[in-house]
């Protein structure tokens, strides 16, 4: 470590936005203790108070979903955690999955509590495979030990087969009944007909947590962290051009002029907000630019580019990911991706004219609009923002 | 009921009704590619999108429920300008030679692209390499064409819980294909051609035999004898661009004469053959089990249907001997051409072509089957669909419309209203029961005007018991039995049939099995498109047959009575076995 990164190291662990919630010691028997207490209608309230909202990407408030799924009429519920953490450039979850796997199991003993649910799943994505065994034996014994208790509720792990979509809830849905993973039409909503048609409540690994640390602390403690619109904090994955990489659990609600002075490199000329399917926004925009449902949301992934990257490289780059990791069911997002990826290519070989771009953002704006599933959806957000803010540097 | 309001025109539909359906009640056909009627709702092609007024993203009308107070707009300029992007998405990895396309005129894509006017070159061309599978006597699947809407694939999971067509790779890579992508020759696939009256594109159609049969109608040292199967009358109005419902067997075989058959026969007449044959094997085996004691397979299930042959040989091989040892209609006709016929007429049967037109893309493969050379030649030589002879007619110039009408030729073309009623779902069981019971009892079957409507209509499975009272002597065993019979249309429907008689669970004595939904009328070689609505037009037509005619029983046909006493001396006779009757193969799932 040079003295320069050491340095870094310790600014950012003096930065009085760390937090430190997701990976800290706790006892876990007095949390579920205190889960198998409480009654259901309180765990919502106590959700719903500390306006918590997922923390795969897209926010949804959690409360919603554990509300809809409890009141929809139905022999059986399930409690799904999607652990099919695959957008490009995050990795927070694996971390949370080898470090606090009892959280998760906590969290999801919450879920199941408020919603009359006596079946968790985790969806394990295929490239974790190696933490099978370790977890495995983590969910026998907290099993046995919920089993002992007399809470009627047991999970098991399920693995993905290694397509990017799946982390789409109604993909992972599908691939979990052992169908190809493709989004399903919506309504309804997994919280109406999931699993197997049935009521389900589908959050990502750190919403669990999250879920677990409100139950265990309180609303209060929580809603003090973060902002108006993004309670709480987050956990980031930081890649890319920085001295520091890695994960960092960080109060929501930072600019991203404080963010880059804390992890850039000095010469951060734009990050990536969100992964691949995220937004790239430039230096000039860092001020204005709040990590959080107000400003960016991320699912954690933040990727920092230096000037010495070529934006064209990125954005060729997702282009080619998303041409692969199209579920290729929509005609907007299978033949849209290759379309933007060609489309770029032949400006820069000078088949296709410079202002061929500007058809090329029609496409991306129509595809957002029309794709099936969040997937196709959000092909748009890497392309519109690279292209908008590096224009030349993609057309010529 | 719901309310929302449609390009501000209030619509009232019940609840789980979707857009599609509420704009249809006020007259706009929305454009859909992916959804049909027949099928579950896939939502994928997204061509169907429409705005809502406060949702920023586009909702699919094909898969959007209403909801009370909703406000939708179907034409606004970003609903076009979406369209007019994925049709042009759409065409970008399409092949696009429309000309040189069998379903140039009738191709679901061709019409949206012809509609919303997409500039050629907005997009850069994607088609990939392809290669046509044509190994198959009776499909040929065109990937190039492919719109991946998976209709085929929904088709046949759902409506014949087949699935020999499925969805391989992803994103770029995704493509229609087979288990192990293998050719369609060597999968479960049942020829059945519900795939092919179900693509909107021309990825899957039928394999022509037409210029083979313009060569031999050309070839004036062959003898070119023609038969049509019962369902074509009432579809191939459709195919020369008439309304669905009409019944033209008088104009059809008019039509045939001009083409330059040398005979015109029915597949009505082999029909009610089949009924004497398959009737009395049913009598034979209720004899044996009842009054023998023998051991012997029941229910008897018919096999006029190639598509579900190939179906239960694939799928339940062990119960092949509950099949009926007869040959479908088309290949009793066959064999009978190239002897009876032929010698009757003194005409070297080497020198007799038999073509069939058939409402049956299984039909084909059928004709190919090797068990199929029963007459010391093949028995039938080639096998056109109702859209093929349509495009004959189209071909030869030929004005349908205003043509008189005229009679089969004799001796294998008269025929009765059992024959006609093959046709549609159930109508085999009402031919068979309508001469079993009259066979047995010496009386008409007890029903108003011989129709049985128990075993009528478009319910997946259906079925009836009659009573059999006052036998005549020699059958005086099935007193007071009741018969109970069943019938089924769709191969997914004749799975829960035939699992039951799997299991040893069957109640029944005689199954009728049709592989497409709604009988052969709706077979996979007839006129695109198809749906309920035109399923019920082509049943009212059949029936409508049936009653006008003098003969509405198979043994009443008089050319049935001059075969027996001239040729095949009785039903089940040594002959009859030997050129009406087959055997059947087991085969494997993969």
């Amino acid at each position: 470590m040079t003295i320069d990164t050491k340095e870094k190291k310790d600014k950012i662990n003096s930065c009085k936005k760390k937090v430190d919630l997701i990976f800290r010691d706790q006892d876990i028997n007095k949390v579920i203790d205190r889960i198998l207490e409480i009654s259901p209608d309180n765990i919502i309230n106590e959700i719903k108070d500390s306006g918590l909202r997922g923390r795969g990407g897209a926010g949804f408030p959690t409360w919603i979903k554990l509300k809809g799924a409890k009141e929809i009429e139905s022999d059986s519920r399930y409690v799904v955690c999607n652990a099919d953490e695959g957008e490009p450039g995050t990795f927070k979850d694996r971390e949370i999955i080898e470090k606090n796997p009892e959280k998760i199991l906590a969290g999801m003993t919450a879920v199941a509590k408020a919603i009359g649910s006596d079946k968790g799943i985790i969806y394990l994505r295929a490239e974790y495979n190696y933490l099978l065994e370790d977890l495995q034996k983590k969910v026998e014994l907290f099993n046995d030990r919920l089993g002992r208790r007399g809470f009627d509720f047991t999970v098991e792990i399920k693995s993905g087969s290694g397509a990017y979509v799946c982390g789409e809830e109604t993909s992972l849905l599908e691939s979990m009944e052992g169908k190809r993973g493709e989004a399903r039409n919506k309504p309804p909503f997994p919280s109406q007909s999931g699993y197997l048609r049935k009521p389900t409540v589908i959050n990502n690994v750190e919403t669990l947590v999250y879920v677990e640390i409100i139950l265990s602390d309180g609303a209060e403690s929580f809603k003090k962290l973060g902002t108006m619109d993004s309670r709480g904090a987050k956990v980031f994955s930081i890649s890319g051009d920085t001295e520091v990489p890695g994960i960092y659990e960080i109060e929501m609600g930072m600019t991203l002029k404080e963010f880059s002075d804390l992890f850039g490199d000095r010469n951060t000329k734009a990050i990536q907000v969100g992964g691949a399917s995220g937004f790239c926004i430039p230096r000039s925009k860092f001020e204005e630019t709040i990590i959080g449902f107000e400003g960016i949301p991320t699912g954690g992934s933040m990727i920092l580019f230096s000037g010495k990257r070529s934006m064209y490289n990125i954005l060729h780059n997702y282009l080619e990911f998303f041409v692969e990791e199209s579920c290729g069911q929509c005609t907007p997002c299978r033949v849209g991706c290759q379309q933007l990826l060609k489309g770029i290519e032949s400006i820069k070989k000078g088949i296709k004219p410079k202002n061929y771009i500007e058809d090329l953002l029609d496409l991306a704006k129509t595809m957002k609009i029309t794709a099936k599933c969040g997937l196709g959806q959000s092909v748009c957000n890497p392309f519109v923002s690279i292209v908008e803010n590096f224009r030349e540097e993609i057309i010529y | 009921m719901i309310n929302l309001k449609i390009n501000n025109t209030e619509v009232s539909i019940k609840e789980g009704s979707t857009i599609l359906d509420a704009a249809k009640k006020i007259n706009i056909e929305i454009p859909t590619l992916c959804y049909h009627e027949d099928l579950c709702i896939a939502g994928n092609c997204r061509v169907c999108v429409v705005e809502q007024k406060g949702v920023n993203n586009l909702k699919p009308a094909c898969a959007t429920p209403v909801e009370e107070n909703m406000e939708i707009y179907t034409s606004s300029n970003r609903v076009r300008e979406a369209r007019k992007t994925i049709i042009g998405l759409l065409l970008s990895e399409h092949n696009n030679d429309c000309l040189h396309c069998y379903k140039n005129g009738n191709c679901e894509l061709q019409t949206l692209a012809r509609e919303y006017l997409v500039d050629s070159d907005k997009y850069i061309n994607i088609l990939k390499d392809y290669t046509i599978d044509r190994s198959s006597p009776s499909i040929i699947k065109d990937d190039s064409k492919c719109i991946k809407c998976q209709r085929c694939v929904r088709t046949c999971a759902e409506l014949q819980d087949v699935n020999a067509l499925c969805v391989s790779g992803k994103g770029s890579e995704i493509k229609i294909t087979s288990f192990f992508e293998k050719p369609m020759d060597s999968i479960v696939c049942t020829n059945c051609g519900q795939c092919v009256i179900h693509c909107p594109t021309g990825a899957l159609i039928e394999r022509s035999y037409i210029d083979e049969v313009w060569e031999v109608l050309n070839n004036p040292s062959r003898h070119v004898v023609v038969q049509t199967a019962p369902a074509v009358r009432v579809g191939l109005g459709e195919a020369v661009g008439l309304e669905p419902g009409q019944s033209l067997t008088g104009k059809m075989v008019t039509a045939l004469k001009m083409l330059g058959f040398d005979a015109v026969f029915d597949t009505n007449f082999s029909a009610d053959l089949t009924i004497m044959e398959e009737g009395t094997e049913l009598l034979t085996r209720l004899k044996k089990k009842i009054k023998d004691n023998e051991n012997v397979a029941l229910p008897q299930f018919t096999s006029c249907s190639p598509g579900w042959v190939k179906y239960i040989e694939h799928e339940f091989p062990d119960i092949l001997e509950h099949l009926s040892t007869c040959k479908s209609p088309q290949q009793m006709l066959g064999p009978l051409a190239k002897t009876y016929y032929a010698q009757k007429m003194k005409i070297n049967p080497e020198d007799i072509v038999v073509v069939s037109i058939m409402p049956c893309t299984a039909k084909k493969f059928e004709a190919n089957r090797p068990e199929m050379y029963s007459s010391g030649y093949k028995d039938v030589d080639y096998v056109l669909t109702t859209r093929e002879f349509g495009t004959m007619i189209q071909q030869a110039g030929i004005n349908f419309e205003s043509l008189e009408d005229s009679e089969c030729d004799s001796i294998l073309g008269k025929h009765t209203g059992a024959g006609v009623i093959f046709g549609v779902t159930g109508g085999v069981m009402e031919a068979a029961l309508r001469t079993a019971y009259e066979i047995v009892t010496g009386r008409e079957v007890p029903f108003s005007n011989l129709n049985i409507m128990p075993v009528r209509g478009l319910d997946g499975v259906k079925e009836a018991t009659i009573k059999i009272e006052n036998c005549r002597a020699e059958w005086k065993f099935l007193e007071n039995f009741e018969l109970k019979v069943a019938v089924a249309h769709g191969l997914s429907n004749a799975r829960k049939l035939a699992e039951q008689v799997s299991a040893g669970k069957s109640l029944y004595h005689f199954i009728e099995i049709m592989a497409c939904p709604g009988g052969c009328l709706s077979g996979g070689g007839q006129p695109i498109p198809i749906n309920d609505e035109i399923r019920k037009k082509r049943t009212e037509a059949i029936y409508a047959e049936d009653e006008s005619l003098e003969f509405r029983k198979s043994h009443d046909n008089p050319e049935i009575k001059r075969i027996y006493k001239d040729f095949l001396k009785e039903p089940l006779s040594h002959k009859s076995h030997e050129l009406l009757h087959t055997v059947y193969t087991k085969r494997k799932k993969y």
